[in-house]
């Protein structure tokens, strides 16, 4: 943060300025109603009442002046302070490790970088600025008070503890109603959400009723919370108004006396009154804005816990072979073995994949198949064992290049709010052709949907867009990564939503990009039968691998789920040929 | 609703709508007492507030002047009682206006929620779920505002401005200038402060939910990100969009920035015209300083009525685009309901007509996707709807279901037309299950009971057994009573179906609509779904959108499904004898896995 407040030096020195200037032209008002009254009105100086005159308005351009500049600065300098952090945070969050994001969940990062730089912007914008002017606002005011009458001043000042507190108390307790309000939101928000997304199956059950109860309650607390917020609020709030209230009528009943006795004039007395009124805002005011204050504090030192930490994944400063030519030739995991904490998840696994050749990965959910498409694209780090590509150990080789070498379709499709043709071009927005755009789509089964949409390739999907169906996505995602030129396509489990025959077309287009090796993760038989190379995991080990027929013939793991899958098929086709 | 990238804007109207602020404002009616009441004494305080420097000018002109010591003191007690009044008058307005505007927004919530339970399947499948939620939650909050501020705000302060005008200008018509020249600059300023710099503060508004769209997605679709080789990309397009909510702010606080200046200027011009006319043109002497005092306070009351009114319209607009949202989404009539006289349909045995149906969807009256469909089936038989992708399978099990109605013709159940019988009797004597069957976040327990609330924990572990969910439920740490986070979050795809066909199985359907999942699962748990479908199957009438071989093989009858009807029908043998639509899709499913 230093740097951004450093890089706003400017805007803070003339905002602080222009804050001087215009707390010393607002304090000196009363003292022109002072002489006013004192000078003009009860000893008739007609030169000094034409300065008076001018003075007020002088006054009034000048605070307008300084304020001006003031807020404008102020107000500047925070945004840009939090707009840099934020950018700062994103990008650092780009480069955070995989394993990072399996720890944290994205409401809690989206809150640093959402509310917590909003935090930090009025920390450093509107609220910094207020909390400086109140201060020297209230010094300035009670200086000024005490010159004008040291025994008068001391009735105004009784009372700002008093204000204080119930300020204070006031912001404590919002404070707390407002954490029960957002705690009892997001229980009904929940309750809403799930009624929302599982409508179908409300519906099938008919359990609108049930629904209504789970929501009655919810809302019934969520409007209990905003109540008591808002009772809290009407109790306290008065008597924000009502203590000034008091203390001016005790200023011009003690200063009436006083003037009365003439040891303070009239004018002593009608600037005495103005600036007791004038010292309540900062007093007022205190409790909310040491809350916001303690706010940006806390989002900032949040912000830095984020930015602190370090990407488990290194990479060599200084990369020795040229690994972009080596790329294009082969895969090979020799020996490897993953662990997070004591847990095995994968254990010995070797293969070699050479160019324009097809592995297929079978096994049960959770025997590390995934795991395997996360150490080639180094989301995670192998913990023995190496894999190479080209003959490089990937920890070798710039993290770009071996994202680069492989191109993935991940089993939970994950679309951006964007075009279809901007979801396709992902990493390559600017260079990419419309063409392989759509040749990519078309391949990928998915022309003839996406050609029904308005707007076709330039329709806006996802959460703020046209919904689409599981299969669709599924067509898109594997749009997306056929339109890279990759030496590695990996499909896993990538076309569980699809019907055999569209299934049957893609693999169709994929077998003819020759250049391409490929990996299939799946469960189906169909999806891998034509692999050069089949591997079967169990408990993160490899139990079989062979070629579909040799694993037949094995009359092992394989050869059960082929059965289970297309027994049927043999015996029924066998009786009818 | 909009359909915007996050690097565009939402839609975003606004203007003055009587008619929906009409309808809001009626819900006050109900509480027609309570209003009258905090009307009451708002007034009395705005009476308050405005003879404040009525009785400070009577202080300093006759009491201090003249050198009146106890009329001082009684004075000022005077004021310390008004004042006292005037406090416990407002907490009381307050704490009603507190107790009925959230009580007024409960209700409309609940009427809001209420409405969208009825309304059909369609209205959600073309919204994301994160606006519809916007709208109870977002939408109906905002209408609070307009409520409450309606009487707090509007009516207070438009009666305070008139009250002072009135006594500045009876006490004195010439000092009342000073008032005239501040005023004209006050509506300057806040004709920037709120008209002009709503607009941009609105644009902001966008700018900073385009902000947040993509900080969303970024996270959440990080790995995506890496995996593309998208960071550089990615941080490119969102120093982007922050550089835009820069802009935005700024436009929107130099404009607003204007407003506290044009008050100074317009307090100094009012301040030195007040002193210049009471001097220069009244000659005013010591006596009357109170007056002069009285009237400086007044020109100072001027400016938060204003502002707070000019505040209130900006708001008002604003809340009133919710409140159309609302109204919008209330005003629906649902797509399928009860009619007016409908009768519960008795216990039914499970025999299934279509009676000449056509069909097309509502967006789309006039392409058919069903046409002259017509078929009976028996009590305990099971249909295997066969067909590609698009050819009409879902929808006719949509439509025993009643999630839409029938154009023409009609769909039978035990004889009775289901269009004349009530949604609720029909739906809980159906098992519907479709491809995503949706967990609800909380126990497993709760998600099996489901159906059945009122069901025993006995009935629950058979129906666990039947469909073999209960081997791997029992094996879990806390077992029926594990939690699982919505759409079933923390098991897998297979053991998610076992336990929702654990949830339709204890409501003891009569008839079984089954639109069977193409994801693949593992092969053990393959097996165990399997088995789980024959148990349903079992004494019920049964339509399965069928994917799974063996499902299909072993129905009763087989709907082939294309254009628009049933294509062919039989039973799997004299199908393939035949050797048309059917034998041809079973032999291409053959060749792809030999």
């Amino acid at each position: 943060m230093k740097k951004y407040l450093w890089k706003n030096k400017w805007r803070y020195l003339i905002g602080g300025l222009s804050l001087l200037g215009s707390t010393i032209v607002d304090i000196s008002i009363p003292f022109i109603t002072l002489s006013m009254v004192d000078d003009v009105i009860v000893g008739r100086d007609m030169e000094i009442f034409k300065r008076d005159i001018l003075l007020y308005i002088a006054a009034g351009l000048g605070r307008a002046f300084f304020q001006y500049v003031k807020e404008f600065n102020c107000d500047m300098a925070g945004c840009h302070v939090a707009s840099g952090l934020r950018k700062d945070m994103m990008k650092h969050i780009f480069s955070l490790h995989k394993g990072y994001f399996d720890k944290t969940n994205t409401g809690e990062l989206m809150a640093r970088v959402k509310d917590d730089a909003g935090a930090v912007w009025d920390l450093t914008g509107f609220i910094g600025m207020l909390l400086t002017e109140a201060t020297v606002y209230f010094i300035g005011v009670v200086v000024c008070m005490l010159r004008l009458s040291f025994k008068l001043s001391i009735v105004p000042l009784i009372f700002m503890p008093f204000l204080a507190y119930v300020a204070l108390h006031l912001e404590k307790r919002l404070g707390k109603d407002y954490g029960n309000i957002s705690e009892k939101n997001a229980a009904l928000t929940k309750v809403i959400e799930e009624n929302i997304s599982g409508v179908r199956t409300v519906k099938a059950f008919s359990a609108e009723s049930l629904e209504m109860k789970k929501f009655d309650d919810k809302n019934a607390a969520y409007g209990d919370a905003n109540k008591q917020f808002d009772l809290d609020l009407a109790l306290t709030d008065p008597l924000l108004g009502f203590i000034p209230k008091i203390m001016q009528t005790c200023v011009v009943a003690i200063g009436g006396y006083a003037a009365i006795k003439g040891s303070i004039t009239y004018g002593t007395l009608v600037a005495f009154v103005a600036y007791s009124l004038s010292i309540v805002w900062p007093i007022e005011n205190l409790g909310w804005m040491l809350s916001l204050i303690s706010r940006g504090l806390e989002g900032y030192k949040k912000m830095t816990k984020v930015l602190s930490v370090d990407t488990e994944i290194e990479t060599p400063e200084i990369i020795t072979t040229d690994a972009r030519t080596n790329a294009a030739e082969e895969i090979c995991f020799d020996n490897v073995d993953f662990e997070i904490g004591d847990k095995e998840i994968l254990k010995g696994i070797s293969f070699t994949l050479s160019k324009g050749k097809t592995l297929g990965i079978m096994g049960a959910t959770g025997a590390g198949k995934s795991t395997i498409v996360n150490l080639i694209e180094r989301f995670y780090d192998a913990t023995g064992g190496s894999i190479k590509i080209g003959g490089t150990d990937i920890k070798e080789m710039p993290l770009s290049d071996v994202r680069a070498f492989s191109s993935v379709v991940t089993q939970d499709v994950f679309l951006f709010s964007d075009t279809i043709a901007e979801n396709v071009r992902l990493g390559q927005k600017t260079s990419m052709d419309i063409k392989t755009v759509k040749d990519a789509i078309r391949k990928a089964q998915a022309k003839n949907f996406v050609e029904k949409i308005t707007d076709n390739y330039d329709a806006v999907i996802g959460e703020r867009g046209i919904g689409l169906s599981g299969g669709q996505k599924q067509r898109l995602s594997i749009a997306r990564a056929l339109a890279r030129d990759a030496s590695l396509l990996i499909l896993d489990d990538s076309t569980s939503a699809l019907d055999t025959e569209t299934e049957a077309d893609i693999q169709k287009e994929i077998r003819e990009k020759k250049d391409m090796s490929k990996i299939i993760i799946g469960h189906r038989i169909s999806s891998v039968k034509d692999a050069d190379e089949i591997i079967v995991l169990e408990g993160g080990m490899i139990k079989e691998r062979g070629t579909h027929a040799e694993l037949i013939r094995k009359k092992g793991l394989y050869y059960s789920t082929y059965e289970a899958q297309y027994g049927d098929y043999r015996k029924v086709m066998a009786v009818n040929e | 609703m909009a359909i915007n990238s996050t690097r565009e804007d939402e839609e975003l109207e606004e203007s003055l709508k009587l008619d929906v602020l009409k309808r809001l404002l009626l819900n006050l009616l109900e509480y027609k007492k309570e209003v009258a009441i905090v009307i009451l004494l708002i007034l009395l305080t705005v009476g308050i507030s405005t003879a404040a420097p009525l009785v400070i000018e009577k202080i300093i002109n006759d009491e201090i002047y003249d050198g009146n010591v106890k009329g001082l003191i009684i004075w000022a007690c005077i004021m310390l009682a008004f004042f006292t009044v005037h406090f416990v008058a407002t907490r009381v307005w307050r704490r009603i206006m507190a107790e009925i505007s959230n009580d007024m927004i409960l209700s409309i919530r609940r009427k809001l929620y209420v409405h969208i339970q009825e309304l059909g399947v369609d209205f959600f499948d073309q919204r994301p779920a994160g606006k519809i939620l916007a709208r109870v939650t977002g939408d109906v909050n905002a209408l609070k505002d307009v409520l409450s501020s309606t009487v707090t705000t509007l009516a207070p302060e438009a009666i305070s401005l008139i009250v002072i005008i009135t006594i500045m200008t009876v006490k004195s018509p010439l000092l009342s200038i000073s008032a005239a020249v501040a005023i004209p600059i006050i509506m300057l300023g806040l004709y920037f402060c709120e008209i002009i710099a709503h607009k941009k503060w609105q644009s902001l508004k966008k700018k900073d939910s385009n902000m947040t769209a993509f900080i969303h997605e970024g996270i959440e679709g990080v790995a995506v990100i890496q995996s593309f080789n998208a960071e550089e990309e990615a941080n490119k397009e969102f120093d982007g969009i922050v550089n835009e909510v820069i802009k935005a702010f700024k436009a929107a606080v130099r404009v607003t920035d204007i407003y506290s200046p044009t008050i100074e200027i317009a307090s100094g011009l009012g301040t030195a015209t007040l002193y210049y006319l009471a001097v220069a043109k009244l000659g005013v002497q010591a006596e009357s300083i109170g007056t002069l005092s009285a009237f400086a306070l007044y020109l100072s009351m001027f400016f938060s009525p204003i502002r707070n009114l000019a505040n209130y319209y900006n708001k008002l607009i604003t809340n009133l685009a919710s409140a159309e949202r609302v109204y919008e989404i209330m005003d629906m009539i649902p797509l399928v309901k009860d009619g007016e006289e409908v009768t519960d349909i008795p216990k039914i045995k499970g025999e299934v007509e279509f009676a000449h149906v056509d069909f097309a969807y509502p967006d789309e009256p006039d392409v058919d996707i069903l046409h002259d469909v017509s078929f009976k089936v028996k009590s305990g038989e099971t249909i295997a709807l066969v067909g590609p992708t698009g050819a009409g399978k879902t929808t006719i099990v949509s439509l025993i279901s009643r999630f839409y109605n029938v154009k023409n013709g009609a769909v039978l159940v035990d004889g009775y037309d289901i269009s004349k019988v009530s949604i609720q009797s029909l739906r809980s004597q159906l098992g519907i299950m479709m491809q995503d069957n949706y967990l609800f976040s909380g126990t497993i327990r709760d998600n099996i009971k489901y159906g059945r609330p009122g069901a025993t924990d006995k009935e629950m572990l058979e129906a666990s057994k039947a469909v073999h969910a209960h081997d791997f439920i029992s094996k879990l740490e806390n077992g029926y009573d594990t939690v699982i986070t919505e759409r079933g979050g923390g098991l897998s795809n297979g053991q998610r179906q076992l336990v929702a066909f654990a949830r339709t199985l204890l409501t003891d359907p009569k008839i079984l609509i089954l639109d069977e999942a193409t994801s693949s699962i593992d092969t053990r748990t393959e097996i165990l779904v399997q088995q789980g479908i024959g148990e349903l199957l079992k004494t019920r009438t049964s339509f399965i959108v069928a994917h799974r071989l063996s499902t299909i093989r072993n129905a009763d009858r087989i709907f082939v499904i294309d254009d628009g009807g049933i294509l062919e029908e039989g039973d799997h043998e004299s199908l393939m004898a035949k050797k048309g639509a059917y034998y041809d899709l079973y032999s291409a499913q053959y060749v792809s896995a030999s």
